[in-house]
């Protein structure tokens, strides 16, 4: 994971304008994706993190919405581009799948045709190339007797097997940039399970990056290079996955890590919650968006903090805790079942 | 769907053929082949299902619509529930799991099988005869947006099913919703807010504050924290696991989320295409499942540590669930397992018991056989 970034994100700040006032969806948020790297950006609803992806795929339409900041996509600033480039790039070089494919493929089209459909966009090939070139993706994406499920229809298949359409699709032009919107998130276990196996061996096979939205640590931990972790617009953890999961430096972080009920640990009597509930968006606290909620705060906090890498090792968080005195407050926080024992 | 409109969601419609051994009201504990799970509680029974079934029909045609066929949504369940327990039911989307909730709590007739609620038959009561019933068991349903009237303030909607019951005077239903609201976590103050003014936790919390309006002994809870964000999520568990050891709840709780069911749970049923395949001790099920869907569904959860999350070997099932409108012959789990011998797909195999605690299972090739079953972790 050395060289160039293949996309960057530089400041970037979406806000909408509503009757209530100004929404503060996204605000300066910056990232960067190396070739063949699997970011994961987990955060709960309304932290920004679709709204992020969405921005740089040039997805929101909204005329209230705002844009501010850079994305830098090969070298271009996909935020600078018109409809006609930056349809070139949507597909061809970024490509993205959504939580619900029932809602993200055409009910009236075959699924052979939606697929043709995109890859005769953007390539010049002929019908019966792009027909073969359908069946080819279906089959590697695990679709079984793919050669006559192309002319099946998009209801004709189950849910698992839709996401499995929608990533075969996003695969036709090759995109070095696949952008998973939760895609277990409406699945079960078992077919959540076949699903994230799939993107795991595509990614290893044709060396695309990924992105992998979510709110469940469960997922991340099993695919994630690096992980970012958003909370109300900003991100405030960034670093490798062991680093976010055995190192994790902030305390949202540790409140995310033990709210989980985790089957590989002794059951504890209670489960850790996060008091309270996110911010609104509309009025975010000068200061650390998450101090309300935060059972360390102090007076530092109504400062709003930098996501800063504190040791030098790529290791970035946003709180004003110290080092030091972060180690002990955070075994408490992740492992609940540690306060019971000493009790 | 307010409580009130969960009584009349009930359509009346007469119940339909009798099939199998159906129990008679009033008759006696049958712990008939395939057995009643045994419960481990120690309180008195509060629920037994026996054999229950429920079909849905397919019909084709116009004018003269008939029968072309029949969705197995649950098929022959019994198991048995006692006051004070909890009891989780997992399986995957289509299993039955909302179904067979939906039939204890009668909003479904049952298509047969009977489902006895403190000694009293309840499966063939008219909706008149089965208003008292619903006192004492209510529901906690999955969409907090959708479960709750956006038209009626936040005390109507708490205060309705005492209306309907006729529970106490104006006076008292005030001070009740009040101490509902506060019970919950909420402020009295939000008396007169509407639902959209609150978050998805909150209306959550809502939700359970009208179940508990007429003091039930027993909560269904169909996926309560689902639609819930990860933090609030264990709020809302803490609430129900509070609420329980104050007011002496009986839960069955509905999830996908197998360690979500895990923490609340003291027993565990599993539930693939209609059929219970294990019922065990919570514990028990997660350190030594038989059945080997019940293994492939715990292998299938993502775990939260990176480290241990590479070191173990998961178990993936191919394919989806078959259609419960012709589900396969014999263990009907046979077309996915890894086991899967002839007899899989010939015989149908019975719930029995695979070592002690009432841990049953119905499979031909039960895992873990020889490893003692797992000491129970609680005092």
């Amino acid at each position: 994971m050395t060289g160039e970034p293949l996309l960057e994100v530089r400041d970037l700040k979406v806000s909408f304008r509503t009757e209530d006032g100004l929404v503060r969806a996204v605000d300066g948020v910056s990232l960067s994706l190396s070739p063949g790297e699997t970011l994961g950006i987990v955060g709960e609803s309304g932290s920004g993190k679709s709204v992020t992806m969405m921005s740089v795929m040039r997805l929101i339409t909204d005329p209230n919405a705002r844009f501010e900041g850079e994305v830098l996509y090969k070298g271009r600033d996909l935020m600078k581009l018109g409809q006609d480039q930056i349809r070139e790039v949507r597909g061809a070089g970024i490509a993205m799948i959504f939580q619900d494919p029932m809602t993200s493929l055409n009910p009236v089209y075959r699924v052979g045709w939606q697929i043709e459909e995109q890859i005769r966009e953007h390539e010049k090939i002929s019908k019966q190339a792009a027909h073969a070139r359908a069946i080819e993706l279906l089959t590697a994406v695990g679709i079984p007797q793919a050669a006559d499920r192309v002319r099946d229809y998009p209801h004709q298949f189950s849910g698992g097997m839709r996401q499995r359409v929608m990533i075969a699709m996003a695969l036709s032009c090759n995109p070095d940039i696949l952008i998973a919107d939760e895609p277990t998130t409406a699945l079960d276990v078992t077919i959540q399970a076949q699903i994230l196996n799939l993107i795991r061996k595509l990614r290893d096979d044709f060396g695309t990056a990924v992105v992998l939205i979510t709110h469940d640590m469960g997922v991340v931990a099993d695919l994630a290079d690096r992980i970012a972790v958003m909370y109300a617009g900003r991100i405030i953890e960034q670093g490798s996955r062991r680093d976010v999961f055995y190192d994790a430096q902030h305390p949202y972080t540790w409140g995310l890590l033990g709210s989980i009920a985790r089957l590989d640990r002794p059951k504890p009597r209670r489960l850790a919650a996060i008091p309270g509930l996110p911010p609104s968006l509309l009025r975010l606290p000068p200061g650390c968006a998450f101090g309300e909620r935060c059972a360390h705060r102090f007076a530092l906090c109504d400062e709003r903090p930098e996501l800063r890498d504190k040791v030098g090792d790529g290791h970035l968080d946003a709180c004003h805790l110290e080092l030091k005195q972060k180690q002990d407050l955070r075994e408490t926080t992740i492992h609940p079942e540690l306060i019971e024992e000493a009790t | 769907m307010t409580a009130g409109s969960a009584a009349s969601a009930d359509s009346g419609a007469p119940p339909g053929p009798v099939a199998g051994g159906g129990g008679a009201p009033g008759a006696g504990p049958a712990t008939a082949p395939g057995g009643a799970a045994a419960a481990s509680g120690d309180g008195e029974v509060l629920l037994r299902a026996e054999h229950v079934t429920k079909y849905f029909p397919v019909r084709r045609g116009v004018l003269l619509q008939h029968e072309v066929a029949r969705v197995h949504a649950v098929d022959d369940v019994s198991f048995e529930l006692r006051a004070g327990e909890t009891l989780g039911l997992v399986g995957e989307s289509g299993c039955g799991k909302s179904t067979l909730a939906r039939c204890i709590a009668r909003l479904f007739p049952l298509t047969s099988g009977s489902v006895v609620f403190e000694g009293r038959d309840i499966s063939r009561l008219s909706r008149r005869q089965l208003r008292p019933v619903r006192r004492d068991l209510q529901m906690v349903f999955q969409d907090p947006y959708a479960s709750l009237n956006p038209r009626k303030r936040v005390g109507t909607v708490i205060a309705d099913p005492m209306r309907i019951h006729r529970w106490g005077n104006r006076e008292q239903i005030k001070r009740r919703v009040g101490e509902l609201l506060e019970l919950v976590g909420l402020s009295p103050e939000h008396v007169n807010r509407y639902p959209h003014e609150f978050s998805g936790g909150q209306r959550q919390r809502i939700g359970v504050a009208r179940a508990l309006a007429l003091h039930p002994r027993l909560i269904i809870a169909d996926e309560p924290v689902s639609a819930l964000d990860v933090s609030i999520r264990a709020q809302v568990i803490n609430l129900l696991d509070d609420l329980q050891d104050e007011l002496h709840l009986t839960y069955i709780f509905i999830a996908h989320d197998l360690g979500v069911v895990r923490h609340v749970s003291d027993r565990i049923a599993v539930m693939y295409l209609g059929k219970i395949v294990e019922i065990s001790p919570a514990e028990e099920l997660y350190q030594r499942p038989v059945h080997p869907y019940t293994e492939a569904l715990l292998s299938a959860v993502p775990i939260p540590d990176p480290d241990l999350s590479e070191r173990r070997i998961q178990i993936v099932l191919e394919g989806d669930v078959p259609s419960p409108i012709s589900p396969p012959s014999g263990c009907r789990f046979h077309s996915r397992c890894r086991y899967a011998t002839e007899i899989c797909a010939q015989q149908e195999p019975p719930l029995v018991a695979h070592g002690t605690d009432g841990h049953l299972a119905a499979c031909h090739h039960p895992l873990n056989a020889g490893r003692a079953p797992a000491a129970d972790p609680r005092p």
